[in-house]
């Protein structure tokens, strides 16, 4: 686990459980310290994405995609109104990471996109939060009201000129408004499809206008970046992975965690954390970064670093940093059966390969789960898998046939025993 | 202009624009690429994925397949969409589409012209290898008009896209995700839009289909041949469907200035009024006891001819409907005119005539349609555009999202799918109304409108207007149209001479929305009092059409129209027909007010029965043939007035084609040229220019009552729409009824759904009341030209109204709209 004094989302996590979401705890722990200086020194926004360019903070939400580099997209200078967006939708199965940023350290988040605004020109910011977060969207909107009331948020902030307002808005329970540009759809008040690009949303976002989206974490760990410089923050992970990280340990494990560290931990140690696998079992595979990415065995992952680089070379993603764990004794078949179940119910409808084959897919898994499996179905599965991935608007697609295909590559066997016997090779742990 | 760049498409160079898409450039060249969701007149959704191609650029291949219809090209892109990776990812999308898709085409009404039925034997397998449950969806009730069978719907969103881009209206959007979508309304509700019928056009499966037509023929049993839409002012360029010798279908045809892709309702299901069982199909003859008898056409044509050859020539009254074909009206006016008869005309709807000798010989639309789009900004006076001429309302919006103003000043607010400021004032009073934006312009003139324009005081709306027209001006891109409603005004003259002061001193445009088919056609072949052949001006004009009903006629020929519905004054009309010794009838259709005023029927050919020309309202000559023979002893119009013109052995009328008399008019309209009838077959146009002074010294006094507004509802307008019943049953066909805004309801003692009585003077029914704040204070909107509104009188003129006994309201609506 990371120092305290090294923490950079959990930073309140310290402090006394009533009272560590609040204004006063967040001050106490250098708080809005970065955006009243900025208010105050209005230093040049190209020095700010500089340093986050230097620190090497990668997307959290999955993608991985360089969030300095993505600031500078922005036509800052250009005229008109421009948008922050915070994608707090968190939806990715095995992820629950954004939900405690918000529950324990909301005051991060708020100062984060504050921050984010002042760099990309953006004077509205919008924080889209998954609509089943009671107690966090609770928080946040706390947070909003003592931001506001301290002068940290609205207009001409401390007598600088600067405006920033910001919003709460709620999901309603659609696993692709995660995907951004459904996000601006659904924000919009549209029905949740994400949109062909280009345009990118730095061009052509919210309403039209140019506008950036975050994930949470990212724009929490901002604060914390500008206050220690990016280099601290490069070197707190690897080159070109910097940074702690949240990592979601769920599964076979016997204490399901949310933890930060350093990107470029060691596998076995995040697992450690967790407490090892559960009952004393073998670990048998590894979903590394969310329902979507492919999976890894086990043994694989027991010699794999947790950075984005390390477990791309391991044939899978970091993703979201939500580790699936999975014990000897999981029936794979079942497994997949309930990611083919996920995608086809949480697919938009608007791609034809992913609409179609979502459900098929399904359909396939569910009979041979059921012991009326044919031979021909596994090349069918992985054929469908193929023709859906790569050819749709969004990830979805893609996030659909991943699993599929890793699942067969590494576990065909136990598909094959439950087509010819009629009974999985193991049983459901 | 984009720059010009290089491409290659499966090793053939082509030229494209930056920019452009793919599937564009790949359409141009001929290269087939199969889609579904993509529209060139709709926005790209790129979700159907069918036209997935491989792609590279700058060297470096994508690693995906990218869909052409949303892949910009760039200089040096190679595209392969042929290629076994492109052709893999085809092939997928047309598997995954067909694994929920009925594969049930012989009973479906799309079969034989589907496309996913024809994309499918280029990229479909023989075999399926989908062995789960196909998905069934529960079908919604759009209406008469279209038909759904959702199951079969395969979510390309054209009909989404179409609505929310060019209708303006999301009466049709997706629910549910995955495979759960579904199109629908949301809401069970018809689809009322004017424009609704094309989703059928965009649907490219059996998802939605034509009710009327559904499961009536099958696509290779028609043949095709093309036609003109004989409703409205634009002329929109149709394919008639045709077995046999009936008239199944009805679809656009594209021409890009004309009516684009595009066609309305109106135009599009018409043509069910043809088969109407209202049709005239046979000569009749009234006898004394007012029984009807049938006569062989030697007979009733020698019968007419006697009729017209012992009546004064200054007694005979010749009313023609507007859309009557450019063909027919050269003929009658040559045939009256050459018994020595001199009042002749087709604008029906109209009560001020006294700018007949300023006006412009050839009243027309003042620019080409496609023009209307590139204005910045358009004062439209006195018009219900979307229900008059459906496409030059889409025009017009096409203009506002484009950034352009656009203004109306109505006798009551439309229902309208964009943006635009809102001026109404009761008839009679528009031209206050105007008369301030005139003001607003620092316009001034002499006479009536001189006094009103230096009385107005204008508001913000109308000094704002005023800037806008001027800006626009300057840019060349300012138009004041004038329409329908304008031309029922008690004041069209006045207001016709504030929009010229308006136009003038703003720099803009003026034109005029014809209100039918032909209604510029007519007046280059003459047939109007103050016309002749090739629209020259007459030194002694006859008289106008309100003329021969108030200054009673002995003799009439009522050429396509019922004079109850189709008349500015109906009950005149009535009174002055009983009054007249004879009144022969040409006509299509038998309706009880055309048997009840008539001694004569000759049944003539409707729309798609009769070659002719109509002449639209940018002027363009559109000329078709017969498509089906005439409804069972039906002839053309046009030859009926050349029998009848042998008959009376007047001079000239061996014609031997409709050809022959289209090109007699046009080579006079060619060399009248100059004298204002240069409206002509691929003739430059002229503006709208005026041949005089209108000269009216004083406005008419303001009404010290309500004023009657009699719209013509968008399914009314004439004999053949009026009897086509699926239109009927839409929520756009208007009944009878009062609609009063909440003020001048209140003032009455009147609340919505009460039954009031409406007079003019001893003309009186009861009808329903609506409160309905689009109309302006003052004006008690009732419409025109539908049942039960032929016992009323002027279509805009003064009304009283009373609270009347909702039991009579029964009474009435019990006897069809006929008076208690």
């Amino acid at each position: 686990m990371v120092d305290h004094q090294d923490t950079v989302c959990f930073r309140t996590m310290r402090l006394r459980p009533k009272i560590r979401h609040t204004l006063k705890a967040y001050r106490s722990v250098g708080g809005y310290v970065q955006w009243e200086r900025i208010l105050r020194e209005k230093p040049s926004p190209e020095t700010l994405i500089e340093e986050i360019k230097l620190s090497a903070l990668r997307g959290r939400g999955g993608a991985g995609f360089p969030t300095g580099l993505k600031w500078s997209f922005m036509p800052r200078n250009k005229p008109g109104q421009k948008y922050i967006v915070c994608n707090s939708d968190e939806g990715e199965p095995g992820t629950c990471k954004d939900r405690d940023i918000m529950r324990y350290n909301p005051h991060q988040l708020i100062e984060g996109m504050a921050i984010a605004g002042y760099c990309i020109g953006a004077t509205v910011g919008y924080n889209y939060i998954r609509g089943e977060f009671y107690e966090p969207i609770d928080r946040f909107e706390e947070a909003l009201l003592e931001a506001y009331q301290a002068g940290l948020l609205g207009k001409d902030l401390q007598g600088s000129g600067i405006d920033f307002d910001l919003y709460t808005h709620l999901g309603a329970g659609a696993y692709i408004c995660g995907e951004e540009t459904a996000l601006l759809e659904s924000l919009e008040g549209k029905k949740g499809q994400p949109r062909f690009k280009p345009p990118f949303p730095a061009q052509a976002g919210l309403y039209g206008k140019p506008t950036t989206i975050n994930n949470t974490e990212s724009l929490a760990s901002v604060p914390v970046i500008l206050e220690k410089g990016g280099q601290w923050f490069l070197e707190q992970g690897r080159p070109n992975n910097g940074g702690p990280k949240l990592f979601s340990v769920t599964g076979h494990v016997n204490k399901p965690c949310n933890v930060e560290v350093p990107l470029g931990t060691p596998f076995r140690d995040l697992l450690a954390l967790a407490g090892g696998v559960s009952g004393g079992r073998r670990l048998k595979a590894v979903i590394p970064g969310g329902s979507s990415v492919p999976v890894v065995p086990g043994e694989v992952m027991m010699e794999t670093d947790m950075d984005y680089d390390s477990i791309a070379k391991a044939g899978s993603m970091l993703g979201s940093g939500a580790v699936i764990i999975m014990a000897e004794g999981t029936c794979m078949v079942k497994v997949l059966a309930n990611l083919a179940h996920f995608y086809a119910h949480e697919s938009c409808g608007q791609c034809t390969p992913c609409r179609e084959g979502t459900g098929w897919l399904e359909r396939v898994l569910e009979r041979i789960l059921h012991g009326q499996g044919r031979p021909s179905d596994l090349d069918l599965l992985d054929n469908v898998a193929g023709r859906i991935g790569g050819r749709t608007i969004c990830a979805l697609g893609d996030a659909a046939a991943m699993p599929v295909q890793s699942f067969l590559k590494h576990y065909r066997h136990e598909f094959e025993h439950l087509i010819e016997h009629g009974t999985p090779l193991v049983e459901a742990a | 202009m984009a720059e010009q760049i290089s491409i290659e498409i499966d090793g053939r160079t082509c030229e494209a624009a930056a920019g452009e898409m793919i599937i564009a450039v790949a359409d141009r060249e001929g290269i087939p690429i199969p889609r579904f969701c993509y529209h060139e007149k709709l926005s790209i959704a790129a979700n159907c994925r069918m036209c997935l191609v491989e792609a590279e650029a700058g060297g470096r291949p994508f690693p995906k397949p990218v869909p052409a219809c949303a892949t910009p090209v760039a200089e040096g892109m190679k595209v392969q969409t042929r290629s076994a990776k492109a052709l893999d990812a085809q092939r997928g999308t047309m598997e995954f589409l067909l694994i929920n898709h009925p594969l049930d085409c012989p009973i479906c009404d799309q079969g034989g012209e589907c496309e996913l039925q024809d994309v499918s034997m280029g990229y479909g397998e023989d075999v399926s290898r989908f062995s789960e449950r196909k998905r069934v969806v529960k079908d919604e009730d759009l209406g008469p008009l279209i038909a759904t069978d959702m199951t079969r719907c395969i979510h390309c969103t054209r009909c989404v896209r179409f609505g929310a881009e060019i209708a303006g209206v999301r009466e049709l959007g997706a629910t549910g995700r995955g495979e759960d979508m579904r199109i629908g309304t949301y809401v069970e509700s018809a689809v009322a839009h004017e424009l609704s019928g094309n989703v059928i056009d965009l649907c490219p499966v059996g998802a939605l289909t034509s009710k009327p037509y559904r499961f009536t023929a099958r696509a290779w049993e028609l043949t095709s041949e093309e036609g003109i839409a004989p409703h409205d002012a634009v002329g929109s360029n149709l394919y008639l469907h045709i077995r046999g010798e009936q008239v199944m279908r009805v679809h656009p045809r594209d021409n890009e200035p004309v009516n684009e892709t595009w066609i309305s309702d109106r135009d599009r299901f018409s043509y069910e009024g043809l088969s109407s069982d209202t049709r005239l199909t046979e000569p009749l003859r009234k006898r004394a006891d007012g029984t009807w008898e049938a006569l062989d056409w030697q007979a009733a044509l020698h019968l007419t001819a006697d009729v017209l050859r012992g009546s004064d020539p200054d007694q005979i009254g010749w009313l023609m409907a507007p859309n009557a074909t450019l063909e027919e009206a050269y003929l009658a006016q040559r045939l009256l005119r050459g018994l020595g008869g001199r009042h002749i005309d087709t604008r029906l709807r109209r009560q001020d005539f006294r700018g007949d000798r300023a006006d412009p010989a050839v009243p027309w639309l003042g620019l080409p349609i496609a023009e209307l789009e590139r204005q910045q900004a358009v004062l439209v006076v006195g018009s219900d555009i979307r229900q008059e001429q459906p496409l030059l309302a889409h025009r017009l919006r096409k203009a506002v999202l484009d950034d352009a103003a656009v203004s109306f000043l109505n006798p009551y607010e439309l229902a309208l799918t964009h943006p635009a400021r809102q001026l109404t004032a009761p008839p009679g009073r528009l031209s206050v109304r105007l008369a301030a934006v005139a003001r607003a312009l620092s316009a001034s003139a002499e006479g009536a409108a001189g006094s009103l324009i230096s009385g107005a005081q204008p508001a913000e709306a109308e000094t704002r207007l005023a800037e806008e027209l001027r800006a626009a001006g300057e840019q060349g891109r300012g138009l004041v149209l004038l329409g329908a409603l304008a031309e029922a005004d008690p004041d069209y003259t006045l207001l016709k001479e504030l929009a010229y002061l308006v136009a003038d001193a703003a720099g803009c445009r003026l034109g005029f929305l014809p209100v039918a088919a032909n209604s510029v056609g007519a007046a280059l072949a003459g047939a109007a009092p103050h016309l002749g052949p090739g629209a020259q001006a007459l030194e002694a004009p006859g008289l106008d059409a309100l003329a021969m009903i108030t200054e009673p006629r002995q003799t009439y020929v009522l050429w396509g129209l019922s004079p109850e519905l189709d008349l500015f004054d109906p009950s005149r009309a009535r009174e002055a027909l009983a009054g007249a010794a004879q009144v022969i009838g040409c006509s299509a259709f038998r309706t009880p007010d055309l048997e009840a005023a008539c001694d004569i029927l000759l049944p003539i050919a409707a729309f798609a029965e009769t070659s002719g020309t109509f002449v639209n309202a940018e002027g363009r000559w559109q000329r078709f043939q017969g498509a089906v023979p005439p409804a069972g002893d039906a002839r053309p119009g046009w030859k009926v007035l050349r029998v009848l013109g042998n008959i009376l052995e007047l001079d000239g009328f061996h014609y031997s084609s409709g050809k022959q008399v289209h090109d007699e008019l046009a080579a006079l309209c060619a060399q009248t040229r100059g004298g204002g009838a240069q409206v002509c077959d691929g003739g430059t146009q002229p503006d709208n220019a005026r041949r005089g002074d209108y000269g009216l010294k004083q406005p008419l006094p303001a009404p010290d009552g309500l004023m009657r507004v009699g719209n013509v509802p968008i399914y009314a307008g004439d004999q053949t729409v009026r009897a086509a019943p699926a239109l009927q049953h839409t929520p756009l066909a208007e009944p009878l009824a009062l609609h009063l805004h909440p003020d001048t309801a209140a003032g009455l003692g009147l609340a919505d759904g009460d039954a009031a009585e409406v007079a003019q003077g001893e003309r009186h029914t009861v009808v329903p009341v609506v409160i309905d704040d689009a109309v302006a204070p003052g004006a008690a909107r009732v419409p025109a030209a539908v049942p039960g509104s032929g016992v009323l009188g002027p279509a805009m003129g003064p009304i009283a109204v009373a609270k009347a006994d909702a039991s009579q309201l029964a009474a009435t609506q019990m006897l069809g709209g006929q008076p208690a």
